[in-house]
């Protein structure tokens, strides 16, 4: 294979890899701060693209988004007020059935309010066919909008986290609830605002993704189940080796059509999803004990 | 005794609905009470996993799609380009091969149903135990995701692969004989495909009865009661998880052979993740480790689905109700002390 070529592959990779990396790092927010992997994590992305998609007929593009990211971050927090806050101490397989049905209504509502059809946001800047050249490798502008927004996203998560009274109370939240609520932090309104995070997140990275991929209302699970994947191979909970995680399925799917039909590119990250969960639960960088202590 | 008492009323149900939508001059409703029949088997194998060992499967329409398109694939080949080898001979011979006419009159040498079958139960207990050996090790969202996976993977690889038709599915299956019957979508035979189809479940109730009611039961029941504490008192966990993991399975791809034949075809609807949740919200409906509960709750919701009631709200009726009986009911939904008499 030519280098340029490689290159090529290298670029596609890593964008699609980015977005994986934000949407495995909407699962752990959730997860750090209740132990629940909200499988209606990739319904947020879609719902944010249709929602700008529709704005953006009537508004300037960046208000659409900021809307959109504002709407979906709602519907986040509709899921934990209504679904989730009331349940006294749920089972593990208890939340995951209930926030697999979450999913399905969120699909079939975004079906019988938008439709079947496939739409796309128009790009950021410059069309479907302009590119930026690349060290003999080409690579559309908006490519270069979504490894920014990923990026833009991973670093304000790390210094929200780190610097802010509020990242501060959801971290101690996540490393120990009881003592978090003793402390005066309320512990609930934390979990509400981690669903409006990952949700927000989610709707930007699904606005970012909407004029490459397009959006359909039944993409959502395929790209839960990569995001999830990602979220597992970096360990659960574990957001800065989501990162990495991410590049790594990005590049693998990519360089795996090469090999194989295109048809089986999202088996082949199932298959990775699979081997990962029989061999290294606790993912490539972590132990399962590790991991046990919680951290962003 | 008791036990065998509700499978005496469930044979008495069968015979009476075959009357009365007879007297009714509706005998169209067979035909859906038939494909029922063929998901209340799936969910019945489900309830054992679910309910008795106590471990969730979203990838319960892989294997019901393993064992339909196995069995599709072998009884639709095209073996005559081997007519005169004296494999193919020997094999006709033995009634494994058989040639037949397909619906453009070409003359066709392919699997006989009942060696597709056999072929295909295997493959599906295989595949599951596979799965299972690793599958069956992790617990919680792992073993969702794992399982859910699973599905997803079936679904993409029979939308995806040529010789398995992608999107068209397979079409032209032959009618499976069984006892001088057949099982097949014809109207000539649709009152005997019914009660073959309700026969099946029986013979799966029988089975699932009586599992739980013995060794095996008492080991699963302690499973879900806790897992370390099972283990302790010598109850080989893992092979026992590992064993309903197969069986329910097993169960699913028998229905999805004996589906395909009826339908005289298989899509790759059939494999979708949507389906593996409707087979979960059914056995949530029924009452997690209730058998009669699940029957009679796949049983309805499966005929009001299949008849088409729903309209396109289908899948966000089975998504609903499943949120409803886990937000309100999360150990299921029948649960009615008089229901729970025959498996204590």
């Amino acid at each position: 294979m030519p280098f340029d070529q490689i290159l090529q592959y290298f670029l596609a990779g890593i964008t699609e890899g980015a977005i994986y990396a934000v949407i495995a790092i909407g699962f752990n927010i959730i997860y750090n701060t209740t132990g629940i992997i909200n499988f209606a994590q990739g319904e947020f992305l879609v719902l944010g693209g249709m929602i700008a998609v529709t704005l953006s007929a009537i508004l300037p593009l960046p208000l659409a988004i900021v809307l959109a990211v504002a709407a979906t971050m709602a519907v986040g927090a509709l899921v934990d007020l209504v679904f989730i806050r009331w349940l006294a101490s749920p089972s593990v397989l208890r939340l995951v059935v209930i926030t697999i049905g979450v999913s399905i209504l969120l699909r079939e509502g975004m079906l019988h309010v938008w439709d079947e059809k496939v739409r796309a946001l128009r790009n950021f800047t410059g069309s479907e066919i302009s590119s930026v050249r690349l060290l003999g490798a080409y690579i559309a502008p908006q490519a270069l909008w979504v490894l920014g927004i990923a990026a833009v996203i991973v670093v304000a998560l790390a210094l929200f986290f780190r610097f802010t009274l509020m990242g501060r109370a959801m971290r101690a939240c996540a490393a120990n609830r009881t003592a978090a609520r003793l402390c005066g932090i309320n512990t609930r309104w934390m979990v509400t605002l981690s669903f409006c995070l990952s949700a927000g997140i989610g709707a930007l990275a699904g606005c970012a993704l909407s004029p490459l991929t397009q959006t359909q209302y039944d993409m959502g699970a395929p790209l839960a189940i990569k995001g999830f994947t990602v979220a597992i191979l970096g360990g659960l909970g574990n957001s800065m080796a989501a990162v990495a995680a991410g590049l790594i399925l990005g590049l693998l799917e990519v360089f795996s059509i090469s090999l194989l039909p295109l048809a089986y590119k999202d088996a082949v990250s199932l298959a990775v999803l699979l081997i990962v969960l029989f061999l290294r639960p606790g993912g490539l960088f972590g132990r399962l004990e590790a991991q046990r202590l919680k951290e962003f | 005794m008791r036990r065998y008492q509700p499978l005496a009323i469930l044979a008495a149900v069968v015979i009476a609905v075959q009357l009365l939508v007879r007297a009714a001059g509706a005998v169209y409703y067979l035909t859906q009470a038939t494909m029922a029949a063929y998901y209340c088997l799936v969910t019945v194998g489900l309830c054992l996993l679910m309910g008795y060992a106590g471990q969730i499967s979203l990838g319960q329409a892989g294997f019901f799609a393993i064992g339909g398109y196995a069995s599709a694939v072998l009884t639709t080949l095209n073996l005559s380009a081997a007519a005169g080898s004296p494999a193919a001979g020997f094999l006709t011979r033995l009634g494994v091969l058989v040639e037949r006419q397909d619906l453009y009159d070409h003359r066709l040498l392919s699997f006989a149903p009942w060696a597709a079958l056999v072929a295909a139960v295997l493959a599906t207990g295989l595949v599951a135990v596979a799965i299972g050996l690793p599958v069956i090790r992790l617990t919680g969202h792992y073993l969702a995701m794992a399982t859910l996976g699973f599905g997803l993977i079936v679904f993409r690889v029979v939308l995806g692969t040529r010789f398995l038709g992608e999107a068209d599915g397979i079409s032209g299956v032959p009618p499976l004989p069984l006892l001088g019957m057949q099982v097949t979508g014809g109207l000539k035979h649709r009152i005997e495909g019914y009660y073959i189809a309700w026969a099946l479940v029986l013979a799966g109730m029988v089975l699932a009865v009586n599992l739980v009611n013995s060794r095996v039961g008492r080991a699963l029941r302690s499973i879900h009661g806790g897992e370390e504490a099972a283990n302790t008192v010598g109850v080989n966990t893992t092979r026992y998880k590992l064993a309903t993991f197969v069986l329910s399975a097993v169960f699913a791809g028998v229905a999805g052979v004996f589906l395909s034949h009826y339908n005289g075809g298989i899509g790759p609807s059939e494999a979708a993740s949507m389906k593996s949740v409707r087979y979960v919200a059914i056995v949530a409906v029924g009452g997690m480790d209730n058998l009669w509960g699940t029957l009679i709750a796949g049983a309805l919701l499966n005929f009001i689905s299949l008849r088409g009631y729903l309209g396109s709200y289908d899948d966000a009726f089975f998504a609903g109700i499943l949120i409803l009986v886990m937000l309100f009911f999360p150990d299921g939904l029948l649960r009615p002390r008089w229901l729970k008499k025959g498996s204590p």
